[in-house]
């Protein structure tokens, strides 16, 4: 659906990571884990197109004072990379943005009482606390939280409070282990015979070096991608990977907008370019 | 009163002078849920080529100021997958689909005319003349006026139905390819297709597409655009099509009196999936509050 959404909170979490509180529709409420909204920044040409962004949160707020009605809202969680999240964080209460949403498809939340493994890198956690939520409520949760530096580790207390146990990583060890996220995620599975299922989302290296782990050791395993995209409903055609058997003889791209943003860690071709 | 909004192109009626343009509206279906089709005057498809077409690496697009590189590499699903699986969506509609189409040969063209000439759900075709020609050397058929002509007469021979040719303005004489099609028997002529551009990445030292190179799209090329049609309305009798980086009912009733007697909106609708039908409202509403009965009394009205 399209709608004029009205920013409710927009504060910058970490060195230039934002979190924006912002009203939707009562149906946005049924967004799924993994879906993302197109908005439109300015009414102005430059930028010109929509900017996707992962839907961190949805709920009901309930006004304090008596006689207000209660307000459905959704939450977005961006880190500050060019002139139109720039401009989105200089965003203020009130102001209204056009939002198209909730797209795509979200993610396959598993079988209930199997333990999930959710694996977040720098602002790609955005899409996965939505999904913790959600599977906390009927299965144990770990997450695993990785970034350069420990201000690229968002939310995790978020996350704590939802009861999942956290575990993070960072490239200069300001915050927990040392290095990559995924030498903690192969340490905890090397601790365990877990064979639940993992989420990820991400850079595309850790995406890949998830996709590994999981297919060496037999796990099922979703990732979310991210794709230059213009439209967000798979008509521009932009936002394409490669699917498993993809070659330039026998074409097989999957649309990210339309096909995913999320996608079976099988399903894709890694390794290299598309 | 109502406005009168109905024009006629290539011999067909549309309810307004709106399209969407070829690769901005997928194949109809996309944007159902988003638009309603029936207040457009008419949708061209995806380009469609004979065989499936994987499309070029990732990235395809790149935002610059005031509009957007694409190099998608022309990706579609074939002429076959259309015809059996993307026209009974378009058989549900009450709103004219042109077939866009292009191929790298002159019987490729030919081809693909003739085939899409005994599909009933498309009203007419729009082929895309900017492709390279594999037989001569790579020359883009849509840069040369005598490879233009010859395509042309090859997909006027090959179907009955309404003809559109979408040029190219990545020409020194638009002028020029305006008159081949016309004499080769195009009904119609879409200006403009996008314009070769570039981005590079200073930090990394690349081009930012993948294809190094990309079409121009978006509000950017306006200007380029209402120059083309204005040259090329008046240098030929068939109607003209009025694209390129149309945003507003403004922008659009610009083309109009250029001379173009219908536009299609591209780039708009990435932003606002209903921009073609807010761009219709948008005419019909100046016209009534400027006392314009006749949506065709604007057409190449331009006072110069």
């Amino acid at each position: 659906m399209q709608f004029t959404s009205m920013i409710l909170s927009n504060v910058e979490v970490s060195p230039g990571y934002w979190r924006m509180r912002m009203t939707a529709p009562q149906e946005f409420t049924e967004a799924r884990p993994g879906q993302f909204v197109m908005v439109r920044v300015s009414g102005a040409i430059d930028p010109l197109l929509r900017r996707p962004f992962g839907v961190f949160d949805v709920g009901i707020h309930i006004p304090s004072h008596s006689g207000a009605a209660p307000q459905p809202y959704f939450e977005m969680l961006y880190r500050v990379v060019g002139k139109g999240t720039a401009m989105l964080s200089a965003l203020h209460e009130t102001d209204l943005l056009d939002v198209l949403g909730p797209l795509g498809k979200g993610f396959d939340l598993g079988e209930p009482g199997e333990e999930k493994l959710i694996v977040g890198g720098g602002v790609g956690l955005a899409p996965l606390y939505l999904l913790a939520k959600e599977l906390v409520k009927n299965s144990p949760v770990r997450l695993f939280a990785g970034g350069r530096t420990r201000d690229d580790v968002l939310c995790i207390t978020e996350f704590e409070r939802l009861g999942v146990e956290c575990y993070s990583a960072t490239e200069d060890g300001s915050l927990g282990e040392r290095g990559f996220v995924t030498k903690v995620l192969e340490q905890r599975l090397d601790q365990t015979a877990n064979r639940g299922a993992m989420f990820a989302c991400g850079p595309h290296g850790m995406l890949e070096a998830v996709a590994a782990i999981a297919a060496a050791r037999g796990i099922s395993c979703q990732v979310s991608l991210e794709g230059y995209m213009a439209c967000g409903v798979g008509a521009c055609l932009g936002c394409v990977a490669p699917g498993r058997n993809h070659s330039p003889e026998t074409p097989d791209f999957r649309c990210v907008c339309a096909e995913g943003p999320v996608f079976e860690a099988g399903e894709l071709k890694w390794g290299g370019a598309a | 009163m109502k406005p009168y909004m109905g024009v006629k192109i290539a011999g067909l009626d549309l309810r307004n002078p709106v399209m969407t343009a070829s690769g901005t509206f997928g194949y109809g279906a996309e944007f159902a849920e988003y638009v309603n089709l029936e207040t457009i005057g008419a949708f061209v498809t995806k380009g469609l080529s004979l065989k499936p077409r994987a499309g070029n690496p990732t990235p395809r697009i790149v935002e610059t100021p005031g509009g957007m590189l694409n190099a998608i590499g022309l990706q579609n699903v074939g002429i076959d997958a259309f015809i059996e699986k993307k026209t009974p969506f378009l058989r549900s509609i009450d709103t004219p689909v042109f077939a866009n189409f292009f191929g790298n040969t002159i019987d490729e063209y030919a081809e693909l005319a003739r085939r899409l000439d005994h599909v009933p759900e498309v009203a007419g075709l729009e082929v895309n003349i900017s492709c390279p020609n594999v037989k001569q050397g790579g020359i883009v058929f849509g840069t040369d006026p005598a490879c233009a002509r010859d395509v042309v007469s090859a997909c006027r021979a090959a179907t009955r139905k309404p003809l559109i040719v979408k040029l190219s303005p990545n020409v020194t004489d638009i002028v020029a390819m305006a008159r081949a099609c016309e004499d080769a028997g195009a009904d119609a002529l879409s200006v403009i297709n996008t314009l070769t551009g570039m981005a590079i990445d200073l930090k990394s030292r690349r081009p930012v597409l993948a294809n190094v190179t990309g079409g121009l799209s978006g509000p950017a090329i306006k200007p380029v655009a209402l120059r083309m049609v204005w040259q090329v309305a008046r240098s030929v009798r068939i109607p003209v099509i009025g694209i390129g980086g149309i945003m507003t009912a403004t922008d659009a009733l610009e083309f109009i009196l250029a001379g173009a007697t219908a536009v299609q909106v591209g780039t708009a609708s990435f932003i606002n999936p209903g921009a073609a039908g807010d761009i219709a409202a948008g005419i019909e509403e100046w016209l009534a509050a400027h006392g314009v009965s006749d949506v065709n009394s604007l057409i190449g009205a331009l006072e110069a």
